[in-house]
C-alpha cells in the first residue's frame, strides 16, 4: 500500500511544480514529473509480488506473472510523454527567443 | 467491411506523403491533404449510410477478435461525428489553400493538420480506451503546434499555456485509465461496460468519474477548465480555431464525455445534475466574457464556451429530446462556428484587422458579400433566428428543459440566447454595416479568393438548411436517431453492437 501512497506523493509534486513555479522549464519538470508518477502508478498496478516476467514457454506454468498489459501500454505514454516535452521545450525556447525571459509573470500579453 | 481503417491510414499517409512531395511539385501538399480529407469524407458518408440503415461497421484491426485486438466501431454516434468531423475537415482544407498562403511551410501546416485529423478520427472509432487516449495525445500535440504557427509572440505563450494545461489533463485521464484497468482487468471500453454493471456502483467508478471530467473537460472547454480556450483561439491562424472548435473540442471532449458516461459507466442522476451545473455555468460565463472582447477570434472563442454549455445542457436533461436536440446543436453549433471562424479568418486576410473596435469602416456586407453574408448566416444559426438550423435545437433543448420540470434551467437557457443574440449584434453590426467611405473607411487590401468562398458557402448552406434534419425518413435524420439511441442504449448497446458483430 505505502508505494501507491509514495506514488501519490510524486504526482502531488509534480502539480505542485506545476501550479506554483514560475519557471518555464521548472513547469516542464513538474510535467514530466507528473508523467512518471502516472507510468509508475500503471506499473505498479500490473505488478505481482514474486512474480516471474510473462514470457510463455511450454514446459512453464502460467501461475504468479506479472501483467504485461500495463508495461506496453506505460511503454507507448513515455513514448507520448517524450513528444509533449519536445514540444513544449521548444516553444519555451521560441518564447525565451521572443520574450527574453523564462518568467511567467513577464510573459503576459495575452488578456481577458 | 473493413472501411474504418482508411479513415486513420490516409490522413498518417497523406501527412508523411506531403513531407517528402514538397519538392517535386510546389502545390502538392495542397491536392493530397483536399484528396485526403475528401476521401476521409466520402468514407465517413458511406459508413454513416450503413449505420443509418440499421448495420454498425465493426472493423477488427489485425483480424484479432475484440477484447484481445482493438476493434473500430462506428455505431450511431460516432458516424455522426465522423461525418461532422471528415466534413468540416475538408471545408478547412479547401479555405486554407488560399488563407495559408501568408505564412510560409505550408506542407508542415498541412502535414500537421492531418495528423490532427488522424487523430480525431481514431478518438470517434475506436473502442479501446487506451488506444483513445493516443488518438488524442496526436491529435492534442498537432494542434499545440499549429497554435504556435504564426511564431508571433502571443502565438508561442498561447501554445505554451494550452500545452501545459492540456498535458496535465491527460496525465489525469491516464490515471484514470489506470484505474479502470486495475477494476476491470480490460482496456476494451464494451467489455469494461459489462464488467463494470456486473459490479455495481463503486468508489473507484466515482473517482474516475470525477478525473475524466476534469480531463476531457478541459479538452470540451467546459467553464472552470476554459481558460485555454480564448488564447489559443485568438491567436492561432484562423483555420485552427474553426478546426479546434468545430472538431476538435467536440470530439475529444464531447464525444468522449458521452461515450465515457453514457455507455460505460452508465449514467446516474449525480452525473446528470454535475452536466446541468457545469453547463449553466458555462453558458453564463461564456456569454458574459464574450461582451468585453475586442478580438474578433477571442470574442468568437468565448461564444464557443457558452455554445458548449447548451450542448451539456442537452446532455444533463437526459431525456430523448434532450440528448437528440443537444446531438442536433452540436451538428449546427460545428458548421455554425468554423463558418464564423473562417469568416474572421476572410476579414483579417482582405482588411489586416483583427480587432472589432478598429473594425467599424469594415463594410464587410457591402465590399466582400460573399464574406459578408456567409457570416450573417453563421451568425442567424448561432443566436437562433427562425428558418436557420441553430434556432431549431435551441428549440428543442428548451422544450425538453420545460418537458423535464426544470423551468429555472429553461429560463436560463432562454436568457443565454437572448445575452447571444446581444453580444453578436453588439459586436459584429459595425463590422458588417459600417461606412464604405469616407473617413472611417478601412482600405480594401486583398481580393477574396475564389477557395475560400466556396468554402465558407458551404458552410452557410448547412446553417440554412440544416432544419432539414429534423424531417422524418431522411439520411440525417436517421443517423441523428441512430446517434440518439446509441446514447440511450447505454452500457449494454455498446456492447451489444461490438459483440454482436464479432460473432
Amino acid at each position: 500500500m505505502s508505494v501507491y501512497v509514495l506514488c501519490f506523493i510524486l504526482f502531488s509534486i509534480g502539480l505542485y511544480c506545476v501550479l506554483r513555479k514560475r519557471n518555464l522549464i521548472k513547469i516542464i519538470i513538474g510535467i514530466g514529473i507528473m508523467e512518471y508518477a502516472v507510468n509508475l502508478f500503471f506499473i505498479l498496478i500490473g505488478y505481482r509480488f514474486e512474480g516471474r516476467s510473462p514470457i510463455y514457454a511450454h514446459d512453464k506454468v502460467i501461475k504468479n506473472m506479472v501483467d504485461p498489459l500495463p508495461q506496453a501500454v506505460v511503454l507507448t505514454s513515455i513514448v507520448i510523454g517524450l513528444s509533449v516535452t519536445l514540444m513544449l521545450i521548444a516553444v519555451a525556447m521560441r518564447i525565451y527567443e521572443r520574450y527574453k525571459t523564462f518568467d511567467i509573470t513577464k510573459i503576459n500579453r495575452l488578456k481577458g | 467491411m473493413r472501411l474504418a481503417q482508411y479513415l486513420i491510414i490516409i490522413p498518417l499517409a497523406a501527412a508523411f506523403v506531403m513531407l517528402l512531395a514538397r519538392k517535386r511539385f510546389k502545390s502538392s501538399s495542397d491536392i493530397l491533404a483536399v484528396a485526403a480529407s475528401l476521401s476521409l469524407t466520402v468514407i465517413s458518408f458511406v459508413i454513416a449510410l450503413s449505420t443509418a440503415s440499421g448495420k454498425a461497421v465493426v472493423n477488427n484491426v489485425g483480424n484479432w477478435p475484440p477484447k484481445i485486438g482493438i476493434s473500430l466501431v462506428a455505431d450511431g454516434l460516432s458516424s455522426f461525428m465522423l461525418v461532422i468531423a471528415n466534413f468540416i475537415t475538408l471545408v478547412v482544407s479547401v479555405y486554407s489553400i488560399a488563407y495559408i498562403k501568408k505564412y510560409t511551410d505550408k506542407w508542415k501546416y498541412y502535414s500537421l493538420l492531418m495528423l490532427m485529423a488522424a487523430g480525431v478520427n481514431g478518438v470517434l472509432a475506436t473502442s479501446d480506451i487506451f488506444n483513445l487516449f493516443i488518438f488524442m495525445e496526436i491529435a492534442s500535440i498537432a494542434v499545440y503546434a499549429l497554435v504556435a504557427f504564426g511564431t508571433e509572440r502571443e502565438a508561442m505563450e498561447a501554445s505554451f499555456k494550452y500545452a501545459v494545461m492540456s498535458t496535465v489533463a491527460s496525465s489525469f485521464i491516464l490515471m484514470g485509465i489506470a484505474f479502470l484497468y486495475s477494476y476491470t482487468s480490460t482496456l476494451n471500453m464494451a467489455d469494461m461496460a459489462i464488467v463494470i454493471a456486473s459490479k455495481g456502483p463503486s468508489k473507484v467508478i466515482a473517482f474516475v468519474s470525477v478525473l475524466f471530467l476534469m480531463g476531457f473537460g478541459l479538452k470540451a472547454a467546459l467553464v472552470p477548465f476554459h481558460a485555454w480556450l480564448p488564447d489559443a483561439y485568438s491567436s492561432a491562424p484562423a483555420t485552427i480555431p474553426a478546426m479546434s472548435s468545430g472538431v476538435l473540442i467536440k470530439s475529444l471532449g464531447v464525444y468522449v464525455i458521452i461515450r465515457i458516461f453514457f455507455n460505460v459507466f452508465g449514467i446516474t442522476q449525480e452525473v446528470l445534475n454535475i452536466f446541468i451545473t457545469l453547463a449553466v455555468l458555462s453558458m453564463l460565463t461564456g456569454s458574459i466574457m464574450a461582451f468585453g472582447q475586442s478580438n474578433i477570434k477571442r470574442f468568437f472563442g468565448y461564444s464557443s464556451i457558452s455554445q458548449i454549455g447548451y450542448i451539456f445542457l442537452g446532455l444533463g436533461i437526459g431525456t430523448p429530446m434532450a440528448i437528440a436536440g443537444s446531438l442536433f446543436h452540436l451538428f449546427n453549433h460545428s458548421a455554425a462556428k468554423s463558418l464564423l471562424f473562417l469568416n474572421a479568418g476572410d476579414i483579417e486576410t482582405n482588411f489586416k484587422k483583427t480587432d472589432l473596435n478598429k473594425m467599424s469602416g469594415a463594410a464587410v456586407l457591402a465590399r466582400t458579400p460573399v464574406c459578408g453574408y456567409t457570416n450573417l448566416a453563421g451568425m442567424f444559426s448561432i443566436c437562433g433566428v427562425p428558418p436557420f438550423a441553430g434556432f431549431w435545437s435551441k428549440l428543442i433543448i428548451i422544450l425538453a428543459c420545460i418537458q423535464a420540470r426544470r423551468p429555472f434551467v429553461a429560463f436560463i437557457a432562454v436568457f443565454v440566447s437572448i445575452l447571444t443574440i446581444a453580444y453578436y449584434f453588439r459586436a459584429m453590426t459595425p463590422v458588417l454595416f459600417g461606412e464604405k467611405t469616407g473617413e472611417a473607411a478601412i482600405e480594401l487590401k486583398n481580393k477574396p479568393s475564389l477557395t475560400m468562398n466556396l468554402a465558407m458557402i458551404a458552410l452557410s448552406l448547412i446553417c440554412l438548411f440544416g432544419g432539414v434534419l429534423l424531417l422524418p425518413n431522411n439520411i440525417g435524420n436517421n443517423l441523428l436517431n441512430c446517434a440518439r439511441s446509441a446514447i440511450e442504449n447505454g452500457c449494454s448497446g455498446y456492447a451489444a453492437i461490438l459483440f454482436g458483430a464479432a460473432k
